[in-house]
């Protein structure tokens, strides 16, 4: 399940389900997001989500079905909001379920770390007096590529 | 008349320093997303940044290209900056 959307979730919800995937799933790992007040700039008081609409949900099933190659995966969910976001607010979700936990984690650690490299998403930081485009990460290249 | 063009289309930061988030651009047999990187980039101003120090990335049809990739009329290419959702 992939949803890009304006609106909040609720990950009680996600989790139910996913605990809903059968009676093989025996570990669920789960990740949230969120925005924080400081990133390129120092008192940011928000965000501005921007998308590709299509290639994003391309891109992230494709991190999918690649995960269900690599690991046991009996469901994966992906929410990521777009649109503008307050301090505080939930950004991106991404939950897997899986037989056992080393699946469930490496499986989600790996749909999160490739999502920030490779889904077609730009995050404009806002703060008092400004505003800019975030730029990608060194680390986070690095953190995407050591799953390859 | 034939459409031989392809849309191009802009996100985030290049969107907003290009002021447009599509245009329509004439393809010949043969060429790639390179040229019509080029060939944008050659208008100067706020162009030259498609070829300048920071990188951009290429999509075709809503997939990951590289500058080779070919390009066919009714494509759609994308020209935006290294993403950074999540």
């Amino acid at each position: 399940m992939i949803s890009i959307q304006t609106e909040d979730f609720d990950v009680g919800e996600e989790y139910k389900a996913l605990r809903a995937s059968g009676p093989g799933t025996g570990a669920i790992s789960t990740f949230s997001g969120l925005v924080r007040d400081s990133g390129d700039l120092s008192g940011v008081t928000g965000l501005f989500l921007e998308h590709y609409p299509g290639m994003t949900e391309a891109v992230i099933q494709g991190l999918i079905d690649e995960a269900s190659e690599r690991w046991d995966v009996r469901q994966a969910r992906v929410i990521h909001r777009v649109g503008r976001l307050e301090l505080s607010d939930q950004i991106v979700f991404v939950g897997v379920c899986s037989a056992h936990r080393g699946d469930a984690f490496s499986a989600c650690q790996f749909l999160m770390d490739a999502l920030k490299t490779s889904a077609p998403f730009w995050k404009k930081e806002i703060a008092p007096d400004s505003e800019h485009w975030v730029e990608q990460k060194v680390s986070d290249l690095k953190r995407s590529q050591g799953w390859e | 008349m034939t459409d031989a063009t392809v849309t191009v289309r802009f996100f985030a930061r290049l969107r907003e320093e290009l002021g447009t988030d599509s245009l329509k651009l004439s393809v010949t047999p043969g060429q790639t997303v390179g040229d019509v990187l080029s060939e944008l980039a050659s208008r100067g101003g706020a162009w030259s940044q498609l070829q300048g120090h920071q990188p951009v990335m290429l999509a075709v049809n809503q997939a990951m290209a590289k500058p080779a990739t070919p390009v066919q009329p009714g494509d759609e290419v994308a020209f935006f900056p290294p993403v950074t959702g999540g």
